[in-house]
């Protein structure tokens, strides 16, 4: 009896310590990991779009709702002003979700640039919308007021060709983002001034 | 035969070094030995789980019950693992995405739970420390080694930090066999059959 007392207070008192540990130290590295993920997974096509931005992109960010859940947004200094930012969005892709990280500048309403981030499209065809640089220098500089449709659907995107599937993501994941830009311009305002320094 | 502090620490550099004396934890040796950069990384994270979970466990030796002390020492080890693992992923997040699975997959190594049972377990704190961190040691060692010549044959490279620096020339022709998986095959029994042949009285 003694032993198995001893047996179950020993485990016990084991696991607890084990757990305290743990939530420490999860809780000490949280942000930092946070940072390192956003840094080496979104980090690159960040830094694409907002090239020329004379902050850290990636440490100013902030969370807004868009419909019931959060996007971060992610904040760009270009000429001194923080006048541009970055999101993610997606739209449906030959396999699977295509996300698209969107960069607008929110002076002149106009698209900074729009860049593959995470896709599971096929190698040589479809892939080419994050490796193929032509394609998604169409998107930079074009205006929010048409929707973005490729030249087959009567609209003014040329299609990576055999990846029209692709190409429609990469449009619907823009269009989306148009969207939200609209509805949510005078929130992103209102955030913006918080970075001016 | 008690053997002096010193032999406790070298005896895991060569005479029971782990991978190629003592053959075990040989997943990981297989697996991560793609790029010396890979293996180092693997073996300072195995090195610090040995020597915490060494430490830990000889100074509590005399508490546990020795019906559950494997699960005690699996607790521990479980422990100080997902520690390495959230550091590495806050600190060196391009190592943690190559390395992948096979961090977690420590609590499972067979060096670190057999040198808990066969050695922790029964010898002094100081010794279980210095007997950890040369099994460490050699660990690291011997993964950079095997690391070292299936890089350098199988694409002209060698990577000890982030950055690539070519060892043969542009005209060299890699033999790419040996980065894929039944290389690391051919290449650790040919280390292992070495290592005999050096060894051998």
């Amino acid at each position: 009896m003694r032993e198995m007392i001893k047996m179950v207070v020993v485990l016990t008192v084991l696991s607890c310590f084990s757990g305290g540990l743990l939530a420490y130290v999860r809780s000490s590295t949280k942000e930092q990991i946070e940072n390192q993920v956003l840094e080496f997974v979104k980090g690159p096509a960040i830094r694409t779009i907002l090239q020329g931005a004379s902050n850290d992109p990636i440490t100013d960010r902030f969370n807004l709702k868009v419909g019931d859940r959060e996007e971060t947004f992610f904040v760009g200094n270009i000429d001194g002003q923080p006048s541009a930012v970055a999101f993610e969005t997606s739209g449906k892709g030959f396999g699977g979700d295509v996300g698209l990280m969107v960069g607008i500048d929110v002076k002149n309403d106009k698209f900074l640039g729009v860049s593959v981030t995470t896709h599971g499209e096929t190698p040589g065809m479809g892939a080419r919308a994050k490796t193929d640089p032509g394609f998604v220098a169409q998107f930079k500089g074009l205006g929010l007021k048409q929707t973005l449709k490729v030249t087959q659907d009567g609209g003014t995107i040329n299609a990576l060709s055999g990846a029209t599937i692709t190409s429609r993501a990469v449009c619907s994941a823009s269009d989306e983002a148009i969207k939200i830009y609209k509805t949510l311009k005078p929130q992103l305002v209102e955030k913006l001034k918080d970075f001016k320094n | 035969m008690a053997k002096s502090l010193t032999q406790e620490f070298v005896k895991g550099l060569w005479n029971e070094v782990p991978p190629f004396r003592l053959v075990l934890g040989l997943c990981p040796t297989l697996a991560v030995t793609k790029s010396v950069e890979n293996g180092i990384g693997m073996g300072i994270a195995t090195t610090f789980v040995l020597v915490c979970s060494n430490v830990l466990i000889s100074s509590l030796r005399k508490v546990i019950p020795s019906k559950v002390r494997i699960a005690c020492y699996i607790v521990i080890i479980a422990t100080f693992v997902t520690v390495v693992e959230l550091v590495m992923q806050a600190f060196a997040y391009p190592l943690f995405l190559k390395l992948g699975i096979f961090i977690p997959l420590i609590v499972v190594n067979c060096i670190v739970l057999g040198r808990a049972e066969a050695f922790a377990s029964k010898f002094g704190v100081f010794r279980s420390f210095l007997d950890g961190l040369g099994m460490g040691v050699g660990f690291t060692l011997s993964l950079m080694a095997l690391a070292a010549v299936r890089e350098l044959f199988g694409t002209g490279f060698l990577t000890f930090w982030v950055t690539p620096i070519r060892i043969f020339g542009p005209s060299y022709q890699p033999f790419s066999f040996l980065v894929e998986a039944p290389g690391a095959f051919m290449a650790l029994g040919l280390m292992l059959c070495l290592m005999n042949l050096v060894g051998k009285k």
